[in-house]
């Protein structure tokens, strides 16, 4: 497998308080990997810190076996933020136009895109009507859409399904199991959705600005023996977890 | 080019906004013309009561646009000044005269005595003229002349100062505004440099302050009749060059603010103290500390060059180190924006 992305040994704080303790991880192309964590866990920093937003205080990441922060390869990665950050007083078109041309696409490459990316987040028919008349649905579509514009290898999505209703939810992922399938990509998902995390590749449960364990959904499950990620998480993160450790030990 | 799509970005918003549209350029002709009305407005002519004044002095008086109502003498003329609200009374009374005034307004007051003695003296002047020679009395200005009012010397500072504020609280409250609704971290996680960033907002938001600019300074010349005694040009240059201070210094507060509410309070922080500073009022009076502080007061400069070359008639020359001073504000802000944008991205 070719690593899109290895993390070692990353610390971040913020003035005194320690957003980020001694991360290490390593996600594999082609893969959705799900950061799942509580809010104020450190997910939204570590995705900052992938993007090339934030420094690191200590240790090194690459993407693309690229160190980052990297100008360049911001090319390449699909960045989808918390907030639909999107302008209001323009049109669904002419917000992908923008970030397009941001990107630097060529005419035709660029027409061509904004006809397969909206397709595929089902906002044709409402593409030259303002934003602002947008529901909270097709705004979240058209932030997916707009971090799909320039075809990036690695798409970083931060919280994609909060807000939004079950059936849309649904359409997401669908669409980025469909990405992950057809196109290859690379998918970063955070999520405190725990029944998200049953569809992602690998997970990564962050708490605390730790990793508190990693692996795919059914061997999670198996370690923990848990019967859904609640119980998982809940295992991992508390008291149950030493146990659980002890308990190998003893065995 | 990044800069040139994030600038019709820009201006798509602006032209889309239309209220702001109208503070930017309706606002200041409007302020500005109140401002001429009311500093240019007529005073209404005083009201004055007379008794025992001979009939030469009377046509004097009314000549002097002063109105008149005749009176018999009286021993308690406070009492009918008040009771039939003139503005003073003048009885002749053991050949002295004897003025009274209201002065319920002192500059209304000090105008009517200035009226009377005028009249008093050209009356005894003319008396005397057989015996003495003529003298006429000519009476120089410096600068302006004696048509010259307060608005004359005020309006090429307030030109400015409308400039510089609307410009501040636009361009301030739009870059606040790519704050707040995440779309400036969104740019910042596209391959966008930060100076084209900040580089696309001055030209956006430039090309509205150089229209704000042109629009306010014609309107200034034209329809209030402003006093232009220098060039039209370089007024336009003055105020574009404040217009970039205004602009780089509007986005750099937005950095320190997280609200719209918040970049107000700027207001009376950093706008209103300049007025003071701004030539208004005389620099030279003031305590020596207070004069190094309008030495940080880019409106200080803008003002002294914009009365410089509208009142005073100065050329580009006399008026290059205020341009000098006012451009090096505009580069520190500008850097200062750049390095103010690494909160969103470290690179």
């Amino acid at each position: 497998m070719v690593a899109s992305i290895t993390i070692e040994n990353i610390k971040k704080q913020y003035g005194k308080k320690v957003v980020l303790k001694q991360i290490n991880l390593t996600i594999e192309k082609g893969q959705i990997y799900g950061f799942i964590g509580p809010s104020g866990a450190g997910k939204t920093t570590l995705v900052k810190l992938i993007v090339g937003m934030e420094r690191p205080d200590s240790g090194t990441i690459h993407v693309l076996d690229e160190q980052m922060p990297n100008l360049k390869l911001l090319q390449e990665i699909g960045y989808m933020a918390q907030s639909d950050a999107l302008y209001l007083e323009l049109t669904g078109r002419e917000n992908i136009e923008f970030f397009a041309s941001l990107y630097q696409l060529k005419k035709t490459e660029m027409r061509n895109r904004i006809s397969f990316i909206t397709n595929l987040v089902n906002l044709n028919e409402d593409l030259n009507k303002k934003v602002s008349t947008y529901s909270g649905g097709m705004k979240r579509r058209l932030s997916l859409a707009i971090a799909l514009i320039h075809n990036p290898k690695i798409l970083i999505l931060d919280e994609p399904t909060v807000g939004i209703d079950p059936e849309l939810r649904l359409n997401v992922w669908n669409e980025l199991l469909r990405l992950k399938q057809e196109e290859n990509k690379t998918i970063i998902v955070t999520t405190h959705v725990m029944e998200e995390a049953e569809k992602c590749d690998y997970i990564a449960m962050v708490r605390d600005g730790e990793i508190l364990t990693s692996g795919t959904p059914i061997e999670l499950k198996k370690l923990f023996d848990a019967a859904n990620f609640d119980e998982v998480f809940l295992k991992a993160g508390g008291k149950s977890y030493e146990n659980h450790r002890a308990n190998e030990k003893n065995l | 080019m990044r800069i040139i799509a994030l600038m019709k970005r820009i201006c798509r918003q602006m032209v889309r906004d239309k209220r702001t549209l109208a503070l930017l350029f309706v606002a200041p002709l409007l302020i500005l013309s109140l401002m001429y009305l009311l500093f240019n407005g007529e005073t209404a002519d005083p009201h004055l009561g007379v008794a025992n004044i001979n009939e030469d002095f009377i046509t004097g008086l009314e000549d002097a646009g002063i109105k008149l109502d005749q009176y018999d003498l009286t021993t308690t003329p406070a009492e009918t000044v008040v009771a039939d609200n003139l503005d003073g009374w003048l009885q002749m009374t053991n050949n002295q005269l004897e003025l009274t005034l209201h002065n319920d307004d002192p500059t209304k007051a000090k105008a009517l005595q200035a009226k009377i003695n005028q009249t008093v003296a050209s009356l005894l002047h003319n008396g005397q003229a057989s015996v003495r020679p003529n003298v006429e009395v000519s009476v120089n200005y410096v600068y302006g002349n004696s048509d010259t009012v307060f608005f004359d010397v005020l309006s090429p500072i307030l030109i400015g100062f409308f400039v510089f504020f609307f410009v501040f609280l636009i361009s301030g409250i739009g870059f606040l505004k790519e704050r707040t609704s995440g779309t400036l971290e969104k740019l910042m996680s596209t391959p966008i440099r930060r100076g084209e960033i900040v580089f696309a907002y001055l030209i956006g938001f430039g090309l509205f302050a150089i229209l704000q600019t042109i629009f306010v300074v014609f309107f200034s010349v034209n329809v209030l009749d402003v006093v232009l005694e220098g060039s039209i040009w370089n007024v336009l240059l003055t105020n574009l060059i404040l217009a970039l201070v205004a602009l780089s210094l509007g986005t750099l507060l937005s950095a320190f603010a997280a609200s719209e509410f918040q970049m107000v309070q700027f207001i009376p922080i950093v706008v209103i103290p300049q007025i003071f500073f701004s030539g208004i009022i005389p620099l030279e009076g003031m305590a020596d500390w207070l004069q190094i502080l309008a030495k940080i007061m880019p409106i200080h400069y803008a003002g002294d060059a914009l009365k410089g070359i509208m009142y005073q008639g100065f050329g580009l020359s006399e008026i290059s180190s205020n341009l000098y001073a006012l451009l090096l504000f505009a580069v520190t802000f500008i850097l200062l924006n750049i390095l103010a944008l690494k909160k969103y991205r470290k690179l």
